[in-house]
């Protein structure tokens, strides 16, 4: 099983509308991810992009359609995609969602929550073993941003995902966005989700802008929605982690109403700053 | 138990009914706007898919009345893959039966237009054939080649002037009031990295269609010519050799013909 290896520097989300900026001005990006799904077309632009980037900068190839968290057995075309995708680019990195996405063969296109029991660990276990097996890479599995939650539930998230990756061997991606979004909307504190998060199997982080709305009863109400750069809060929590276990891979997510490149860049930029004190501090 | 409340998760998502049971919040145990949340997501992103594989189709009847007509879309004909790429497909179909839409009868030809270039765009790559290819080939020869389509190739044909109100609205040719509704014709091709619409001069439909199918291009050119009668090989080769619709060319049955030489 290759290892899941992204270099311990900033990296970001590549938009295609960022592609000449990029070229034209090389700047020391740690790594690009893409979502795997927007490369499973034959050719063509989006395939003569990435094979140009692949060729100077680290990749992470991230999927949003698996479907890990279902109840029902993985979609094997889909993974088979996957799997040709992985062999073409040989990428540093493959990471999907503890979420689930297609049910009854209907793709509904949204990383929906599932309840966290010894049964759902279950199925989520198998299809990480799965995944593994046909990928022959440790994937990494990321935690969700999510705005309610099951009466079944009986296990908490954190240890939820420490089980599946102590059973299957997967490292976690972990996204301190959706960290302070849940924490938010189950009225709980973050940095005590962080404090019970397995952290010695991160092997990626995920930052991005959210959101605020308010629920029925007027309680705040964060959404995921990847469309502002990162918030003071989200950036205190890096820090924190950061802090307690060194340098890691670390993405800029920015989906909607993306910004021009250099805005992007300097996000990535003010993340490694963090990354070069924190390597600093380590080595003093 | 799981599996009925992904069921039931799922079955909501779709319908304006209170959120399933078994949802619950730490301040709530009828999450509702909290459940609309991911229906809005779902909803959404959905639509969102649509909107880009057809923004001139959007851009023709305005950003609302696509959006209901995708939402209409999207109930019915749910994706059935994670593979959004080809989400839509049978998008027009549904645009020429959806009665709101009755009045403009050329959209569905002009979203099947951005269907064609959608997958001309994701196509496998192939270097296009030399323009100066036919120059090397024996004048008596000409009749009897085969020529292989490009991957990304089709022929687009329509009974309205799609091509034109595509263009236009696609910001590629002004915005002028149409003199001409006579049906119109175009080859969808992407010979390096740019998806381009070609339109064809008369009797050039047939006449790539048969070719695309591996006619030869004496009997294409013959059944262009008995079809339309305003057929012009020479204009059409010129298109066809500047369009890079085709890969290679090769002589259909060389043997034979030496055999017979
Ligand atoms: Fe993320």
């Amino acid at each position: 099983m290759i290892p899941s290896r992204l270099p311990r520097r900033a990296g970001v989300g590549f938009k295609p509308e960022h592609f000449a900026d990029i070229l034209s001005a090389p700047e020391p990006i740690g790594f690009f991810e893409v979502h795997a799904e927007n490369y499973m077309g034959a050719g063509g632009p989006p395939h003569a992009q990435l094979g140009k980037l692949r060729e100077d900068h680290a990749l992470s190839i991230h999927g949003v359609g698996l479907s890990i968290g279902s109840m029902q057995p993985l979609d094997r075309d889909h993974l088979a995609r996957l799997k040709v995708l992985c062999d073409r680019y040989q990428p540093e990195s493959f990471s999907e969602h503890l979420a689930w996405s297609t049910h009854d063969s209907v793709f509904l296109n949204d990383l929906l929550p599932l309840p966290y029991t010894e049964e759902t660990l279950t199925h989520v276990v198998e299809h990480v073993d799965q995944v593994q097996d046909v990928l022959k890479r440790q994937m990494l599995l990321e935690n969700p941003a999510t705005y309610l939650l099951f009466e079944e539930s009986t296990i908490e998230e954190t240890v939820f995902l420490a089980e599946i990756a102590r059973r299957t061997g997967c490292g976690l991606l972990l996204d301190v966005n959706n960290v302070f979004v849940a924490a938010t909307n189950h009225n709980l504190d973050a940095r005590d989700y962080i404090a019970r998060f397995p952290l010695e199997v991160v092997r990626e982080i995920h930052l991005s802008g959210h959101s605020e709305t308010v629920d029925d009863l007027g309680a705040a109400l964060l959404i995921d929605s990847h469309d502002t750069p990162v918030k003071d809060p989200v950036w205190a929590l890096y820090e924190t982690v950061i802090g307690r276990i060194g340098p890691v891979a670390s993405l800029v997510e920015w989906d909607n109403d993306v910004p021009a490149w250099p805005v992007l860049r300097d996000e990535a930029m003010a993340a490694q700053r963090i990354l070069d004190a924190a390597a600093r501090q380590r080595a003093a | 138990m799981s599996a009925a409340t992904q069921t039931a998760f799922a079955a909501g998502l779709f319908a304006a009914t209170p959120p399933p049971a078994g949802l619950t919040a730490w301040n709530s145990r009828a999450p509702e706007r909290r459940y609309g949340v991911y229906r809005n997501n779902v909803s959404a992103s959905l639509t969102g898919a649509l909107s880009s594989r057809f923004p001139v189709a959007e851009r023709i009847v305005g950003l609302e009345f696509f959006r209901a007509m995708a939402q209409a879309f999207v109930l019915l004909h749910p994706p059935r893959s994670p593979l959004l790429l080809a989400y839509g497909d049978d998008f027009p179909d549904f645009v020429a039966a959806f009665e709101p839409a009755r009045d403009i009868a050329y959209l569905p030809d002009v979203m099947r237009l951005e269907v064609a270039r959608g997958r001309a765009y994701h196509a496998a790559d192939a270097a296009p054939l030399d323009p100066q290819a036919l120059a090397a080939v024996d004048p008596a020869r000409l009749g009897d080649l085969v020529f292989t389509p490009h991957p990304a190739l089709s022929i687009f044909s329509s009974p309205h002037p799609a091509v034109s109100i595509w263009a236009m609205n696609a910001g590629e040719r002004p915005l002028t009031p149409l003199e001409c509704w006579d049906g119109e014709d175009a080859l969808v091709v992407r010979p390096q990295m740019i998806v381009e619409v070609t339109p064809l001069p008369p009797g050039g439909a047939i006449f790539h269609r048969l070719l695309a199918v591996g006619e030869t291009l004496g009997l294409a050119a013959e059944a262009a010519m008995a079809a339309e009668e305003r057929f012009d090989l020479s204009t059409n080769l010129a298109v066809l050799l500047r369009s890079g619709a085709f890969t290679a060319i090769r002589e259909e049955n060389p043997d034979e013909h030496r055999h017979h030489a």
